[in-house]
């Protein structure tokens, strides 16, 4: 008995949406049979919530006057250096970028207290930023200087437009070296001291959907505390990697590219990060709803932390290296439990992204769908699959050929 | 009575080279760990201990200390976590040497147990959104 989107949104507008998370799911499909639970529930909420580096925010200041060009000029948000190569007034700020100044990693490990995604966040917050900025002037931008303060409410536009978030799965780190590391994985204890991990597993959205069945380009999320879409698939979109019998890949897969109006977004679900000895970053909140529209559907939702697989990695060598390889597969269940097995030794393990928040953010979409505020859609396109011959690709180097003397 | 305390001891510069531990343990009989030994910029000393012994002994070695000038206060009371910062993401429980810091396999949120705490100050340095704080009195 399939469903579609309009049947949905129309139960969604009259307020008669069965809508579930993704952990409510599991058990609704335990106790009454697939079949039934898929006629019964609409839409299954998903949520994640972690550090996700590519991310960013495109600015429009409004033209100051006389006028200035910051394309091809120098600008910064507080102390935080922004990218100009766009028209007079737009910019991109990306989660990443620190200070000039900061001393990066010259003390190791570096601290990276304030960067990129804190900018974005302080910005949510209603805060005032220094906006400063150098051009080198034209006959009609003349001006060459600009300090101001600025704030998010004033300015024209401000849109988080992030073109890799919500990774399909990830890696579990580990450490084979003698020497403590510091990763974005976080601290690597030596000689397989720990092991860290980054998924929300079976709240993660697109784990709940492993083969882009109902996630697509046009696809109405949670982003940031406000309302987003998915605009393309993220980079890196790896549909191709090995699969269990349920579809969930076995390792990072899919990501999403994803937009929204910062304005309306929270601080809240949008933090600034430092990792140390890393970088700085930006922790995102990112839910999706999947519409319960046939019994296939509801079974991928209804998958479990122990059915979702993720491969440990050296972060010592191999990972730095780009060599390939696997030290050994474990299920979410075993690493939320604390103790995984690697090597034949029992290792702590830690988690990176926060299931909690994602928790929440499965349940605030769910309120905001059965509340009749937020209608589902549609793709306008799916994403690419794993038929679509789409292999994420290493960069092969050539040699540049050398200068003619 | 045997007891077992985790002190933070502070010495002021003048005290810094005097061999303080070597009386506890000659003079009063107390079994030490050196938990963590600095000496700052400002050339005072700090240092966390774990001391067991019989109570009588501890509290007349605490008593020697204080009389010679060093500040001594409880481990562990002088890290926090700030709730209203902390995601509950993790990542502090990977670096924590102790039970500290430990996910809640229910509400999957980090708890703080500050008896168990050693201020290593691991969590204070990782902490993505600086939510694990040192407090100085």
């Amino acid at each position: 008995m399939a469903k579609t989107y309009e049947e949905i949104n129309e139960k969604i507008k009259k307020g008669q949406a069965v809508v579930v998370t993704a952990e409510e799911i599991i058990d609704i499909v335990a106790e009454k049979g697939l079949k039934k639970a898929a006629h019964e529930v609409d839409v299954v909420t998903t949520g994640t919530f972690g550090p996700m580096c590519s991310s960013g925010a495109f600015l429009n200041f409004g033209h100051s006057t006389p006028r200035i060009k910051l394309g091809g000029g120098h600008a910064y948000l507080g102390t935080v250096p922004v990218y100009t190569g766009l028209a007079a007034a737009d910019v991109y700020i990306g989660a990443t970028a620190i200070p000039d100044d900061d001393p990066r990693n010259k003390v190791y490990p570096g601290e990276f207290n304030y960067g990129g995604g804190h900018v974005i966040e302080d910005l949510i917050a209603g805060k005032d930023l220094v906006l400063n900025a150098s051009a080198y002037g034209t006959d009609c931008y003349p001006r060459k200087k600009l300090e101001t303060l600025i704030n998010i409410q004033d300015i024209n536009e401000a849109i988080l437009f992030s073109p890799r978030n919500a990774y399909q799965n990830y890696n579990c780190a580990v450490n084979l070296t003698d020497k403590i590391i510091y990763t974005y994985m976080g601290v690597l204890q030596a000689n397989l001291g720990n092991a860290n991990f980054c998924s929300a597993a079976q709240l993660s959205p697109l784990l709940n959907d492993p083969l882009y069945k109902t996630i697509g380009i046009g696809t109405r999320i949670f982003l940031g505390g406000g309302i987003g879409y998915v605009a393309w698939n993220g980079t890196q979109h790896n549909p191709a990697v090995k699969r269990k019998d349920n579809g969930v890949p076995q390792a990072g897969a899919g990501t999403l590219s994803v937009i929204g109006d910062l304005k309306q977004m929270d601080p809240k679900y949008l933090r600034g990060a430092s990792f140390l000895g890393y970088g700085a970053t930006l922790t995102v909140g990112i839910g999706v709803p999947i519409p319960i529209l046939n019994e296939e559907i509801c079974q991928y939702t209804a998958v479990r932390n122990q059915d979702i697989w993720c491969q440990i990695v050296d972060y010592g060598k191999n990972y730095p290296n780009n060599i390939p390889g696997s030290l050994g597969e474990v299920n979410y269940a075993q690493l939320f439990s604390g103790e995984v097995e690697c090597q034949g030794k029992k290792i702590p393990a830690a988690p990176i992204s926060s299931y909690s928040v994602a928790r929440e953010i499965a349940a605030t979409l769910k309120d905001w769908i059965k509340k009749g505020s937020f209608e589902l859609t549609k793709p306008v396109q799916t994403l690419p699959g794993p038929g679509n011959g789409i292999v994420s690709k290493v960069l092969k180097e050539r040699p540049v050929s050398p200068t003619l003397e | 009575m045997a007891i077992c305390r985790r002190v933070v001891l502070r010495f002021p510069k003048n005290l810094v080279e005097k061999p303080f531990v070597y009386h506890l343990v000659k003079d009063y009989n107390l079994q030490f760990n050196i938990l963590k030994a600095q000496v700052t910029p400002s050339e005072e000393g700090i240092m966390s201990l774990e001391l067991k012994g019989q109570k009588d002994n501890y509290n007349k070695g605490i008593e020697f200390l204080t009389k010679a000038g060093v500040t001594i206060e409880q481990l562990g009371q002088n890290i926090s976590k700030n709730d209203k910062l902390c995601t509950q993401c993790g990542l502090c429980i990977s670096v924590c040497p102790t039970p500290a810091l430990v996910l809640d396999q229910k509400t999957r949120q980090v708890s703080f147990n500050s008896n168990h705490c050693i201020a290593c100050e691991m969590c204070v340095k990782v902490c993505p959104v600086k939510a694990m704080e040192v407090k100085f009195d």
